[in-house]
Order: C-alpha cells, then structure tokens, then sequence
C-alpha cells in the first residue's frame, strides 16, 4: 500500500483517529494562542505588543489591538475551540478510535465514509482561517453570530459560515458512522448492557450530532443567504445599519437565535458526554473497582441528551421573549441538572471503597469531576430566570463555560489522550512529566478562570474590548492583569504536554498490550494494532468492570476471559 | 505541614530521577495543592485588585425589585456552595481514605439502587424550590407592570441610546417629545417603562445596579419596568455584542426626585428650542 492509501487516505478507523488528533492539537493551540492575545488586551488594555505589529499590522498597529481585532479575537478563538478542537478531538478521536475497538469489530460499518468525514475537516478549517486573509479579517461577530450583525460584516464571515457548514457535513457523517457500528458490527456476547459507558457515551453523543447538526446547517444556509443573496429570513423592515436603509423585511431577528440555539444547546452536551464516558472508563481502571451505578449511569446519558433538546432558550431569558417561555426553559434548564448530579454521585462511588492509584490518566479523571462540579453548579444559577437577568452576558457565563469546556472537556480529553496513548502508538508516555503538566494546568486554570464568577458578579460585561471607562470596572485592572499573568502560565505549561507527547512518541518506553491492567477489549490487541484489530473475533462474557473480583488472584477480568 | 526532605523527594521524583517514595505523599501533596489552589488563588487575587477598598462584588441595589433578585441569588449561592464544599470535601477524603495500600483490596460492588433513588429524589426537590422561588421573582420583574407614571423609549443603535420622552401629551412621535442621546434620566419612587428599540443590530440595555437587562432586538419592541428606590448617578452598558463600537456603548442614567426631575425635563426642552431655533433660523 502507498504511503498516501496508508498514512494519508487511510479507510483505517485508527489512523484516522490519529489523524483527527494531531489535526485537533494544533487547533487546539491556536485557539490558546487566539486566547492569550484576548488576555493580553484584558490585563494591559490599549498598551502595544510590540512583535504583534509585524504579524498584525491591520489588528495592532503600532502593536496596539484595535476593537474590531478584538471582537475577531474571541469570535474565533470560540469557534476555532468549540469546531475545530474539542468537538473533533472528544468525537472525532475518541469515536473513531476506540469504537470499533471496544466492540470488538475490525473497523467501522463504513470505513470509506469515516475517511471522507476526516477529509472535510481540514478544507473547513482552512476556509473559516481564510477569513484572516480577506478584507475586514476573520469573523467578529462572536461565534454565536447573531443576525443581524453576522449580515453586515464582510468576506471574514461569510467564510466562517461556509465553513462550519462543511464542519457540520463532516460531523453529520462521522455521526452516522458510529450509531450503525454500535448497533451491528458489536461482537458475540457484547449486548448493549456489556457496552463500556465510553461508548454508550459516544453513541449517544453520535444521535445528538446526527439529529442537530442538520439544524445549525440550515440556519447557516439561510445566515449565508441573508449576508450575500439580499434575502431576509432574521432581518425585519426599517433596518438602518451605517447610515443605509436596508430594502429587508419580514424577517424574525429571534428565529436565528431560535435555530442556533435549537443546536448549539445539545452541542455543548456533545462536548461534554464523550468526557463523561472517558471519565467513567478511566476511574474504574485506577480505583480497581466496578463502576458504580452503571444502568444508572446510561440512563442519566440519555436524560442529558433528551432534556438537552429541550432547553436551548435559556440563552434567550433576556431577549424579551414571551415570558412564559422563560418559565418552561427555565424548569427544563433546572431539571437537567439532576442526571449530572447523578453521574457525579456515582463517580464518587466508584472510588468510595477503592484502591486507588493516582497515575496521570487517574489525576485528569478526577479533575474533570471535580472542575465540572464547579461548572454545573454555576450552571444553576444561569438557569434561574431572574438571576439569569442579571448574569447574562456577563464573564459570570464566561467562567461557567470555561469550567465546563476546559475544566470539564478539555480534562476529559488529557484523561483519554494519556490512557490511550500506549495503546495508539505502543509508548508509555513520561509518568512525572504528564503529573507536573497536570498540576500545573490545573492550577494556572483556576487562577484565570474562578475570578470570572467573581468579576460577572461586579457586572462585567463579556466582549468588551474596554471596560476600563466604566466606573464600576475601573479597579478591575488588578485583576484581569493577574488573570492575564495566569494564562500565560497556562500557556507555558502545554508545553510539558507537548514535549511529553513528542519525546514518547520516538523515545517511550514501549508499551505493553495491557499496561493499566484493565478489562476492556481494546486492551486484549497488541499496542497498537493492527489493520483489522483482532486475529479472530473474541467472545464477551461479561460486563466491562469486573475489577477485584473475590476469588480471584487478579483484580481485574477482562471481557473476553471466560470465568 | 510540608518537611523539607518530602520538598526534596517531590521535586525530584517530578524530575524522573529518583524512584517513586514509597508512601504516594507526592502525588497527594500535588493534588491536595492542585485542588485548593483555587481557593488559596482567589482571595489573594481579590485582595489584589480590592487594595483601593473597592468593592468586587453585587453593586448596590437601586430598584424595588433588584433586592428581590438578589435573594434569589445568594439563595442559590448557599446552596451550591454547601454542595460544592460537600463534594469536594468528599473526593478529597475518598483519595486519602482509600489510595491504594498494599494488603488491601477494593470492595466488589455495582452499586446501590436505594442510594441512587435517594440522590435524585434530593437534588430534584431543591430544584423544584429553586424553580418556584424563580418564578416568583421572574414573574414580578417580566409580568404585568403596576400603574406606570412615566414611559420612556429607549431606542438603540451603533453605538449610542437615543432616549425620548413622550412630552406633556404622553404620546410618543408628536412635537412635544424630547429626546437625548445616552441621557436617561428617572424619577425615584415612581414606575417607569422603557420601550426598547433598535435601528440596525441587537443590542442589550444594561444596568447593573437593576440587576435587569433587555435586549434591544430589531423588529421588536421590548418592554421594561422599574421603580427606583436610590437617586444617584450610574451608567447604562450595552450587554450584547453590536459591533466595534459595543465597549463604547455607554449610557448615563441620573435617578433623581421627581421635582429635580421635571426641571431637567423642562431645562432640555427649552435647550432644544433654542437650538432648533438656530438650526431653522425661525423665530420662537
């Protein structure tokens, strides 16, 4: 096979996952880089940066940023690390990589489609990133591009909707992809009650994406109409936008927020129950212990993905919507706290009573349960309506956020990088190294991100390009300096990741087929595996946590072993 | 309490040169740092950006229903903070409790359907007095207004408020309205009603000390009541992204007696006569 069938255009659902990931990591630090340019105008707001002239010279002349360039900054640091790093690298990696994998199939239900769904993720990149190159830059309209703003604002935006557009197809696809691999290429003896939680977790997630997705592309359609084809489905009549009267009308302003939020409410439970899963994978390996809860667990999944479908319009509690509405989304906003409640409960059980072994998979498991906490427990004061009144728009939403995508996600997705990484490239990464960027990432991360509660409670407004003229955020400066100083640490310590990942990929002490001792099919190939995963199909015997079974010289029990 | 030999032993083994110490106080004494880093971090930076004796925290609160938010707000703040302690204390205690200690095994169990319907059943009735405490105060503040004294239009655009007045007749776009730009001016003690506009994009009116915002959305009218209870000085922030303007979008709202109040009414319409006046080149 050559080198393109084998590495580039590979049908092989591993590589392709691999693919997924490095495509992702880099993403991922753009959009950190994206970020810490935000922090720079945050902590030292109109002072110039100098070697920022040179790269910017449109968005920081002199090195001083320009509000525009602002505006562009978070818009697409948002975009870039909602599409293009943790939606790929949860559902992109972790489902392509390990589905088949834990079912114990060769690969997945259609291994030329699972190419293809990589294929588009990197023309979508590269024409969302155009819009760096095009007058007026990349987009700047947040990357929730409310209508009517998205409309008026340039080549940049039309290139960010566009490409999401082919994001979208992409993750459309990929979707498809999983749910029938779960349901029929799943191995004798593996009934959906055998299934690990990872990938109830992603199989769920793969029906969220399959079922949304379609939406948000349709409201981007109609978005793109809007900006180029004179249409007016989200713009009314008598709109005068820089000195013009537009010909529009008929248009509903709402009916965009409506359609992006019909989708963008379950794709934020895309983003976190694939971490969910991991985390229920990971914590039952270090704590020697089955899974605590398990049908309670999978049924707490599909809780969170039903009810995600029906709370979208707590993003709206302050448009002036009917306020009756505000009552309906507010109860179903409150009541999907409860299977999160749930899970975090019996992730608690789980090492109740455990022998536990804090490994660097171990430590990210438990910084996601303990980070999400705090992120879903502010969670619930956006959901009250009042208090929503009041935070909305606020850094208090921008700090729950960050807690849930960072503090949950983004942990979720060490957890699973540093557990899988023996097996997907047969190297044990360094044990101290991955502990000191944990530590470090998690504290750095706290320090830029619990101010935020504390600064959207003193009424900081969110996308401020200044907030130095106003009188109540004056004294702030301090603060978001200090912030700023903290993520730049935070920064800094990616670096250890990314010197650990490299130096083990080429130096690593080699793997074992099962170095955490763990029960779960994928650990019963060789690290990695080959075309095909297994020589001949195993048989599953049962459940995925039978750790420290008495009786049993070993603490653990794979699938596959017959007692 | 940290002894220098385990700083010694930590640092080392974090640089892979010397083997694993036999009790895990390393990887404890990381995580337990890691883990109440936040709240060692957070005081330290509040105290840092507070040095001038400035308050970080909820503004005063100048409206009859602003109180009524907050209530709400440090109700849920007890309550998530008792359970934030409770479950980090927890985990916190389960990986002391139970790390791994060599003769010991973990306890073989799938779990507990007693104690799963008891931590849904608790978690669902405080959310159901949560949301019925919400609705009270949602169904005030967005529910029918009590009788309004004085009705204000409050149109938005990039990137100023035009406020206007509807003048002694009460009717909005007749001859007798006043309008300012991003002077918005309120009696205390008496109900008022903004009608919300925009002339192009979304924007959202802002003031943190009503603990109240709307936005401004094209096509539609918004309504907002308030009755203030303070006079003073605050300012209007735009709360929804507008523009490269939308920092700047920044309003001056004057709470004052109704006395003071009119006289600013009646001292704004005689300025605007004036400057019609000279704009028209017309007699008075």
């Amino acid at each position: 096979m050559s080198f393109w069938r084998r590495y580039l255009f590979s049908e092989d659902h591993k590589i392709i996952g691999i693919q997924f990931l490095f495509t992702s990591l880099v993403m991922l630090l753009f959009g950190g880089l994206l970020a810490m340019l935000l922090r720079w105008q945050l902590g030292w707001p109109g002072q110039p940066l100098a070697f920022m002239e040179k790269l910017a010279p449109a968005g920081m002349p002199g090195g001083v940023m320009v509000p525009e360039y602002y505006n562009m900054l978070f818009t697409m640091h948002g975009s870039v690390m909602i599409f293009f790093a943790i939606i790929p690298l949860l559902v992109g990696v972790f489902g392509n990589y390990l589905i088949p994998l834990k079912i114990g199939a060769p690969d997945m239900a259609f291994p030329r489609l699972n190419m293809l769904s990589y294929w588009l993720v990197p023309p979508a990149i590269l024409i969302v990133c155009a819009g760096f190159f095009v007058q007026g830059g990349a987009a700047a309209s947040g990357w929730t591009a409310y209508a009517p703003l998205s409309t008026t604002l340039g080549p940049g935006q039309v290139c960010w909707i566009v490409g999401v557009i082919v994001l979208g197809t992409s993750s459309i696809m990929g979707a498809i992809n999983y749910v029938t691999t779960v349901i029929n290429c799943r191995v004798p003896g593996m009934s959906f009650f055998r299934l690990p939680l990872a990938i109830w977790a992603l199989f769920i997630t793969a029906i969220i994406v399959a079922l949304a997705t379609p939406v948000l592309a349709s409201a981007l359609i109609l978005l793109l109409l809007d900006s180029t084809a004179g249409t007016s489905f989200f713009l009314p009549a008598g709109l005068v936008i820089d000195g013009v009267a537009r010909a529009t009308s008929g248009g509903q302003v709402l009916l965009w927020q409506h359609l992006f939020w019909f989708y963008s409410h379950p794709a934020v439970y895309i983003m976190i129950l694939p971490a969910m899963g991991i985390a229920s994978e990971v914590l039952p390996v270090f704590a020697r212990k089955p899974l605590f809860g398990y049908h309670s667990m999978v049924y707490a999944i599909m809780a969170i993905a039903v009810l995600g479908f029906l709370v979208w319009a707590h993003h709206m509690f302050a448009s002036g919507m009917n306020p009756t509405l505000g009552t309906s989304f507010m109860l179903s906003t409150l009541v999907i706290a409860v299977p999160s409640a749930i899970k975090t409960f019996n992730w608690l059980g789980t090492l109740w009573r455990g022998s536990i072994r804090l490994t660097t998979p171990m430590l990210h498991a438990l910084a996601f349960v303990s980070m999400f906490v705090i992120g879903g427990l502010t969670g619930i004061f956006a959901a009250s309506t009042p208090v929503d009144l009041y935070l909305h728009d606020t850094y208090f939403i921008v700090g729950h956020l960050h807690y849930v995508l960072f503090g949950g996600s983004l942990f979720g997705i060490f957890a699973g990088i540093t557990f899988w990484f023996p097996k997907m490239f047969g190297r044990m990464l360094h044990e101290p190294l991955g502990k000191l960027h944990w530590a470090l990432t998690l504290i750095f991360f706290n320090a830029v991100m619990f101010p935020m509660f504390i600064l959207g409670i003193a009424g900081m407004p969110r996308r401020l390009y200044d907030y130095t003229p106003y009188a109540h955020l004056a004294h702030t400066v301090g603060l978001n300096r200090l912030m700023s100083v903290a993520a730049f640490c935070l920064g800094a310590a990616q670096l250890l990741f990314i010197v650990n990942f490299f130096w083990s990929l080429f130096r690593g002490r080699r793997a074992s087929e099962n170095p955490w001792q763990a029960n779960t099919l994928e650990w019963a190939a060789p690290s990695p595996p080959p075309h095909g995963n297994f020589p001949a199909p195993l048989t599953v015997y049962h459940g995925p946590y039978e750790y420290s079974v008495p009786g049993r010289p070993d603490d653990w029990l794979p699938q596959h072993v017959k007692v | 309490m940290v002894r220098p030999s385990l700083a010694l032993r930590s640092g080392l083994w974090a640089l892979g040169r010397c083997p694993q110490p036999t009790a895990p106080s390393p990887q404890r004494f990381l995580r337990v740092a890691a883990l109440l880093s936040s709240w060692v971090v957070l005081p330290v930076n509040v105290w840092a950006a507070s040095g001038s004796g400035v308050r970080l925290w909820l503004p005063e609160a100048v409206t009859t229903t602003a109180p009524d938010i907050d209530r709400i707000f440090y109700l849920i703040l007890w309550i998530t903070g008792a359970i934030f302690v409770l479950v980090q204390a927890t985990l916190l205690a389960f990986l002391v409790r139970y790390r791994r200690r060599p003769g010991r095994r973990a306890a073989y169990t799938h779990g507990n359907n007693l104690v799963e319907i008891i931590w849904t059943v608790i978690p669902t009735l405080i959310l159901i007095f949560l949301a019925i405490q919400s609705q009270r105060v949602w169904a005030t503040v967005r529910g029918t207004p009590p009788p309004v004294d004085l009705h204000v239009e409050v149109v938005a655009e990039q990137f100023a408020w035009n406020i206007r007045y509807a003048g002694a007749d009460g009717l909005f776009e007749t001859a007798d309205d006043l309008t300012t730009i991003n002077q918005l001016h309120v009696p205390v003690r008496q109900t008022v009603l903004i009608h919300l506009k925009s002339k192009d994009v979304i924007h959202s009116f802002f003031v943190p000390q009503f603990r109240m915002k709307l936005d401004a959305v094209p096509g539609l009218t918004g309504r907002l009541w308030l009755s203030a209870t303070t006079t003073g000085e605050y300012e209007i922030a735009c709360a929804e992204l507008c523009g490269l303007g939308h920092y700047r979008m920044r309003g001056y709202l004057t709470i004052e007696t109704p006395e003071a109040f009119h006289a600013w009414l009646q001292a704004q319409a005689a300025e605007e006569m004036v400057s019609d006046t000279f704009q028209s080149g017309k007699g008075v």
